[in-house]
């Protein structure tokens, strides 16, 4: 299993607005059941170095500015960025085989 | 030469409180048990923030860990709980072996236990599609952090609804609970807990016909009095919905005879009409859906399958 990338306020516009290829950030609390189930599912994608594909996640109590920006209520919530645009907005835990799709087809 | 494929003595689909509990009563029996499970091992309490009706935990336990603790006695029994492998089609060959796949493999077991449980109900009224993640949520215990001083209405009248309602007033200004009927479906202790708490406002007889939103968040609901009092508009900025669930049964249809709501027929001890087939849990047609309800028919479907085994 692969490491994250950890995305934070602070780093949100280098780290993402600022990249390149499909990059999915998982919006994610340690409160939340579903979201610490989906934490190994990303790790295993991670792991599998689609090309073009960066996987990271940021925590909402600590970067509450970046959730606010984007009106993020539930959580997991996963945005897929394309070349620092977001292209696809996901709630809610899901198979990895689903996310797998939603992400290549980004 | 092909290796010859594994057969399983006892494959179980579904890691909540009912799977998980058959696996630990099938590895106790010394049988091969595989449990498998399309995400973590849990089920639905994972969503839960404090379960205080599983017996031996006086003071109650979060969810989530009460479904790792499952797993973890499963595991520490000998059950192998295979994660992220979701069962999408089962049959039953004519030499009684039953054929298990997934989108990349295939198994094979002598005894198979359904224990898939279900999935929060919908409303299926307008904008709820659109505005799922924005407003309308499933889970109080995610979410109820984004709605600080803010008003949501709970949707239902059960355990579930009254109770999310009283965990969402630790955060929210306000919390409306709407229900169709005129009373509560919640067990005592827990209602009378929402009527003494001053945040929460109760909307009895009345459904939500539509969620409003200004194209990117939830701002108000759509009610419609179920006496023949008209429609009402309550302004909020969240929607939870708590209406009761529906059976994940896809790999059950066809393959034995579910009721009219879709809830796998099974006998009092788990059994099917299917020889070597048992279910058990929130999939079958069991009146009350608990967590110690779905852990003692799990431990009972075991039982019937080892004793299956034995006679096969």
């Amino acid at each position: 299993m692969a490491d994250l990338k950890q995305v934070t306020d602070a780093s949100f516009s280098v780290d993402v607005e600022k990249s390149s290829g499909v990059f999915v950030l998982d919006f994610w609390a340690t409160w939340c059941g579903p979201c610490r189930m989906m934490e190994p599912v990303l790790k295993e994608i991670a792991a599998e170095n689609m090309p073009g594909v960066t996987i990271g996640q940021l925590n909402v109590d600590e970067n509450p500015q970046t959730a606010m920006k984007f009106e993020v209520m539930s959580i997991p919530t996963f945005l897929i960025f394309k070349n620092g645009v977001q292209v696809k907005r996901l709630t809610g835990a899901m198979p990895k085989a689903k996310l797998v799709d939603e992400i290549k087809g980004a | 030469m092909e290796t010859m494929p594994e057969i399983i003595d006892l494959a179980i689909v579904g890691g909540g409180p009912a799977g998980l509990t058959a696996g630990l009563y099938g590895a106790r029996g010394a049988v091969r048990t595989v449990v498998f499970e399309r995400a973590m091992p849990g089920g639905q309490i994972i969503t839960t923030d404090w379960v205080e009706n599983y017996p031996a935990f006086p003071q109650g336990v979060n969810g989530a860990e009460l479904g790792q603790l499952f797993a973890d006695q499963a595991t520490a029994q000998g059950a192998d709980i295979k994660m992220f492998v979701e069962i999408t089609h089962i049959e039953r060959r004519s030499d009684g072996i039953f054929v298990l796949e997934s989108a990349d493999e295939s198994f094979l077991a002598r005894a198979v236990i359904i224990a898939t449980g279900s999935v929060p109900r919908k409303l299926h009224i307008a904008g709820e599609e659109e505005y799922t993640g924005r407003g309308v949520s499933w889970c109080a215990t995610c979410d109820a952090a984004f709605y600080r001083e803010k008003i949501v209405a709970v949707v239902g009248g059960g355990d579930s609804a009254i109770e999310e309602a009283n965990y969402l007033t630790k955060f929210a200004r306000k919390v409306y609970i709407i229900h169709r009927r005129d009373s509560l479906r919640a067990t005592a202790v827990i209602q009378q807990r929402a009527f003494d708490n001053p945040k929460i406002e109760f909307l009895l007889s009345y459904v939500p016909t539509e969620i409003l939103g200004n194209g990117s968040k939830v701002t108000g609901l759509k009610l419609e009095s179920t006496k023949a009092e008209g429609e009402r508009v309550i302004e909020l900025d969240g929607v939870f919905e708590f209406v009761g669930v529906d059976p994940i049964n896809e790999i059950a249809q066809g393959l034995t005879p579910l009721t009219d709501s879709g809830y796998i027929e099974t006998s009092q001890n788990g059994t099917t009409k299917i020889p070597g087939l048992f279910s058990a849990g929130d999939v079958t047609n069991t009146t009350l859906k608990q967590v110690v309800t779905a852990a003692g028919k799990g431990a009972s479907a075991a039982f019937a399958a080892l004793h299956y085994l034995e006679n096969e």
